[in-house]
């Protein structure tokens, strides 16, 4: 960009003291002005619409298969610049509040204020539901943000087309409630009951009651898996595959009940916070978490992905809120302080992060971008509502809309936070404005291209991805008798200086704030030679008698 | 304070007076999750649903012979006729189209050796009688039985037939080792070549499609050489290691010919080069019957001894398809229609069966949507073409129990031989002699 504002100024002349006229704004790039644009907006496509870095072709020494590099390397670039260009088909622009003045604050608008400056069409999209009997409530909104489900804790379910107002159907279940929530499109839900799992169908039929469930605390729908996980207050995780019915896997969390969950969009693992202050990774395909992660001290309240999967933020009973870069396991900034433990947290489209704590939301913009190298800390929220006396029991943003929806002890608002949607939706992946053919046509695909859970990992690009590993290694592996390497053993053994590798790992390792089965092992192991070493010292000491024993050598 | 919120004209989702949803599009990869999983699940889809797809049986022309089938040829002039002589002597020439047959002859006493349509829409046919010429576009009338508008008996037995591209000249093989050529035009006296001594029964001729004046040949001494017609004198002599049954010329590129062989394999040579074969194509188990190439010279079809035809990409050594069916024996012929979409072959059981040559496209006119579909699957095909469930599902084909078990004894067979070879080498001269490249081996001796 600087480069091409610099060449786009007009050449000058200016005239010195003595009477020479000296260029400025020479041309000092030998590139010519539109291959500098070029370049940028190559470059520009890249970032935003490619897929990671290109092969560099001229290492490659087969001829024949450097061609066919080159060829596919130049169509993926063509294809990120088609794509760049057909931005200007996009037709809506995001909303925003920006102030005018210094002394402006985005947080004191309130919803009263918004609603009488925006249209009339998105003030109604503003309302509260008055619901004090039967609540609290939680709330979630279908794939498409068109369907909204209320689930209050005394056994009231309704389900709803909140933009039109039209009421779809009201169950009063006359048992506890605990969580509820759409699966693949606004046909069918779910609804975590006192014992067990129900599924009801739009008009409130019970359709299945999944007796496998039982005493359901929180539930996730992976909707390109189809894929219903449930966490059970006993602590056990289980997937069942709604389209056949099979359950998938069965996974014993082992870490006490579970405070909170969430998934990943990104790739479809669930993240569960624990009593313990953990929050651990879950897949469908291991028995043990691929990932813990100590988050907070005492139980992890709250837990959030953004839809990239390249951020987490968490919410622990010890009035904090941490934001996680989830690609390498590491707090991205200091922590935030919540005044009371927050109850429920959300992020939207654009990474607007919703907090409900005590009768409080607070929005905030801007705790993590991916455009910024290094996070910084937010000063001030960018919205809040609330201290009404309505104790905030879920917020969730609504797709596609500036909308944010509090479920509460006294009923449901919907609150209008400008900025927080997704303007431009793809109407062949998930439209809010579908058609009941295009409805019922978007179920055949998606079940056509159901994802298998074996797909489900950290990463998941890795299909069709090249092994890297060295026939040797692979060999290796296949061997099925070899004896395990155990990497903390050879750590043991492989002292090298002052500090050893263990002690060095141990270091490290607690830094990253993970504990995995393999740091605990290292630390057993530091502990028993720490032991080894005292009592060796002992001994010496009691060979020397008690006159000499303070030379006895550590070592 | 400037406040905007979202809002979307109802004119986003369908446009005023059309009754037609717009779908927009946001190409942001976030909003695309997935992309690599789902694309490969769709390829996965695509190439079950190709499999599920592929029936290249089309059906059988006509009732078709009352004997086994030997020969057969197409008109190059005309996309829906064939013609079929089988090994009672009868002729037949079928409508693609109607599959039905529209003129017969008992043309030879014995077995049709050789068929070819000329270039006037005439038929030639070849046995140990003669050779004779007829018009198969006459309708046959009852009690008017065909007559041949010329016969030729001198010289023979006559074993197979060939058609010059352009002139209205043909090319017979004989029995005593010679080739003749005669010019319909003139009644002049056949032009005879051949090998400088060479009495052995030449089993199969043909003309060159681009360098039209060359013709190849294959004799029943395991040799193939190849004749000039202009200075009228042979080229080239190759003796391969196992007798051939059929030689073919590439119609796109002069130089290469296809032979298929009694060793089960089929060889791609270099006329230029008859050091080694420039491919070989194995997967039959028994003898080669017929080869031919397809109209654009990218594939081969092969009918083999085994029961089954197999479709073979030029530069690839394993087939890409293989069709049977439970009552086909021994196929004789096969060939391309011009059009390369389908298959005709006639085996010993005296069908002449129709195939699809892309066992799961299907004809008639497509919506573009269906284009696009089909156009979009297949690059998906070859993009995640390498995986092992993809790759598993594409290449699996039910094989007959017979094939599959003659298949397993000749893999046995050959590792045994190729052991047997090694331990040679190990325990004698021969270890300090060079390997021999599998397309070597082909070549037995080069005489020019």
């Amino acid at each position: 960009m600087e480069v091409a504002d610099k060449i786009s100024a007009a050449l000058a002349r200016v005239e010195q003291p003595n009477g020479a006229l000296a260029i400025q704004n020479t041309r000092t790039e030998f590139r010519s002005k539109t291959e500098v644009e070029r370049l940028r907006r190559a470059k520009q496509a890249h970032r935003q619409y490619g897929r990671g870095r290109g092969i560099d072709v001229k290492t490659v020494k087969d001829k024949k298969l450097r061609r066919n590099l080159t060829n596919l390397e130049n169509k993926y670039k063509t294809a990120t610049l088609k794509a760049k260009e057909a931005e200007i088909l996009l037709e809506n622009q995001a909303g925003f509040i920006e102030t005018e003045t210094e002394l402006e604050r985005t947080y004191r608008v309130r919803q009263d204020e918004i609603q009488k400056d925006v249209a009339i069409e998105v003030a109604q999209k503003g309302f509260e539901l008055k619901l004090d009997q039967l609540g609290p409530y939680t709330c979630e909104y279908s794939r498409n943000g068109r369907d909204l489900i209320l689930a209050g804790r005394k056994g009231h379910i309704a389900t709803m087309d909140w933009r039109e107002g039209k009421l779809g159907c009201e169950l009063q279940l006359g048992e506890t409630i605990r969580d509820a929530r759409f699966l693949h499109n606004n046909q069918f839900f779910a609804v975590a009951q006192k014992k067990y799992v129900y599924i009801y169908d739009s008009n409130g039929v019970e359709l299945h009651c999944l007796k496998k469930h039982v005493e359901v605390s929180h539930m996730e729908f992976l909707p390109y898996h189809f894929l219903l996980a449930t966490l059970s207050i006993n602590g056990q995780l289980k997937y069942q595959d709604t389209s056949t019915g099979q359950i998938v896997a069965e996974i014993p969390t082992k870490l006490g009940t579970p405070v909170s969950l969430t998934q990943n969009p990104y790739n479809a693992i669930l993240h569960v916070g624990q009593q313990n202050g953990t929050v651990t990774l879950w897949s469908p395909n291991s028995q043990e978490p691929l990932v813990k992660l100590l988050a907070h001290r005492g139980p992890v309240r709250s837990v959030a992905v953004d839809r990239e999967g390249r951020y987490m933020v968490s919410a622990g009973q010890d009035n904090k809120m941490c934001i996680w870069d989830i690609r390498n396991f590491k707090e991205a900034v200091d922590s935030y302080f919540t005044r009371a433990p927050a109850t429920s947290l959300a992020i939207s489209d654009t990474g607007l992060t919703a907090v409900g704590w005590g009768t409080r939301t607070t929005v905030w913009k801007g705790l993590f971008s991916k455009a910024r190298a290094v996070q910084e800390k937010v000063q001030s929220p960018y919205m809040t509502w609330g201290g009404d006396g309505h104790g905030v029991e879920r917020v969730r943003w609504c797709p596609f809309e500036d909308v944010l929806g509090v479920g509460h002890t006294d009923g449901f608002s919907s609150l209008i936070i400008p900025g927080a949607g997704e303007a431009n939706y793809d109407a062949l992946e998930v439209n809010p404005y579908e058609t009941k053919k295009q409805r019922q046509e978007g179920e055949v695909k998606g079940l056509l291209n159901k994802l298998k859970p074996e797909m489900i990992a950290i990463d998941p690009n890795f299909i069709g991805a090249l092994d890297l590993r060295s026939e040797k290694q692979r060999q290796a592996d296949k061997d099925l008798d070899a004896p395990a390497v155990d990497v903390i053993e050879e750590m043991k053994h492989k002292a090298r200086g002052r500090s050893g590798a263990l002690s060095k790992y141990l270091r490290k390792q607690r830094k990253k704030k993970i504990i995995d089965e393999k740091l605990v092992r290292a630390e057993e192991m530091r502990k028993e030679m720490q032991a080894k070493r005292e009592e060796q010292h002992k001994e010496k000491q009691a060979e020397l008698g008690p006159s000499l024993a303070r030379f006895a050598r550590k070592d | 304070m400037k406040i905007k919120a979202l809002t979307r004209a109802t004119s986003v989702q369908q446009a005023p007076g059309a009754d037609v949803h717009k779908a927009p599009r946001n190409l942001a990869p976030e909003i695309h999750p997935f992309e690599r999983a789902r694309e490969y699940q769709r390829a996965l889809n695509a190439v079950k649903l190709e499999r599920m797809f592929a029936k290249p049986f089309l059906g059988q022309l006509g009732n078709g012979h009352v004997q086994g089938i030997y020969s057969m040829c197409k008109d190059k002039n005309d996309l829906s006729s064939v013609a079929s002589g089988s090994g009672d002597g009868v002729v037949k020439v079928w409508d693609l189209t109607s599959r039905e047959e529209t003129w017969r002859a008992p043309a030879h006493s014995n077995i049709v050796k050789g068929l070819t349509f000329t270039n006037d829409k005439k038929l030639l046919s070849c046995a140990t009688d003669g050779i004779k010429l007829w018009d198969p576009y006459i309708k046959t009338t009852e009690g008017n039985e065909n007559t041949p508008l010329a016969t030729w008996q001198e010289g023979g037995p006559y074993t197979s037939l060939s058609v010059h591209r352009t002139g209205n000249v043909f090319a017979a093989s004989s029995g005593q080792g010679c080739i003749r050529v005669w010019d319909l035009n003139q009644s002049s006296a056949p032009q005879t070549i051949q090998w400088p001594s060479f009495t052995d029964t030449i089993t199969d001729v043909c003309f060159n499609q681009v360098e039209t004046s060359i013709i190849g040949s294959v004799a029943s001494d395991r040799s193939v050489i190849l004749f000039d017609l202009r200075t009228n004198t042979p080229v080239i002599k190759t003796v391969l290691k196992f007798a051939a049954n059929r030689i073919v010329f590439n119609p796109m590129e002069a130089m290469n010919l296809a032979v298929a062989s009694e060793d089960h394999n089929l060889y791609i040579f270099d006329a230029r080069n008859f050091d080694k074969a420039q491919n070989i194509h194995k997967g039959h188990v028994a003898a080669v019957m017929d080869v031919e190439f397809s109209p654009t010279g990218e594939e081969l079809v092969s009918a083999s001894y085994d029961r089954t035809i197999r479709l073979w990409r030029r530069d690839q050594g394993h087939s890409r398809d293989m069709y049977h069916t439970k009552r086909m024996q021994r196929v004789f012929r096969a060939q391309w229609t011009m059009d390369a979409k389908y298959i005709v072959t006639g085996s010993d059981d005296g069908n002449v069966r129709l195939w699809r040559a892309n066992a799961s496209e299907r004809s008639g006119v497509k919506s573009a949507k269906q284009r696009q579909a089909l156009e979009y699957n297949k690059a998906l095909k070859e993009r995640y073409g390498h995986m092992p469930e993809i790759r598993r599902i594409d290449r699996h084909r039910h094989l007959p129990k017979v094939i599959k078990k003659a298949g397993e004894i000749k893999r046995e067979e050959l590792s045994a031989i190729k052991r047997r070879e090694e331990n040679e080498r190990k325990h004698s001269d021969k270890k300090f002699q060079k390997r021999k490249s599998e397309r070597e081996k082909a070549i037995l001796a080069k005489q020019q």
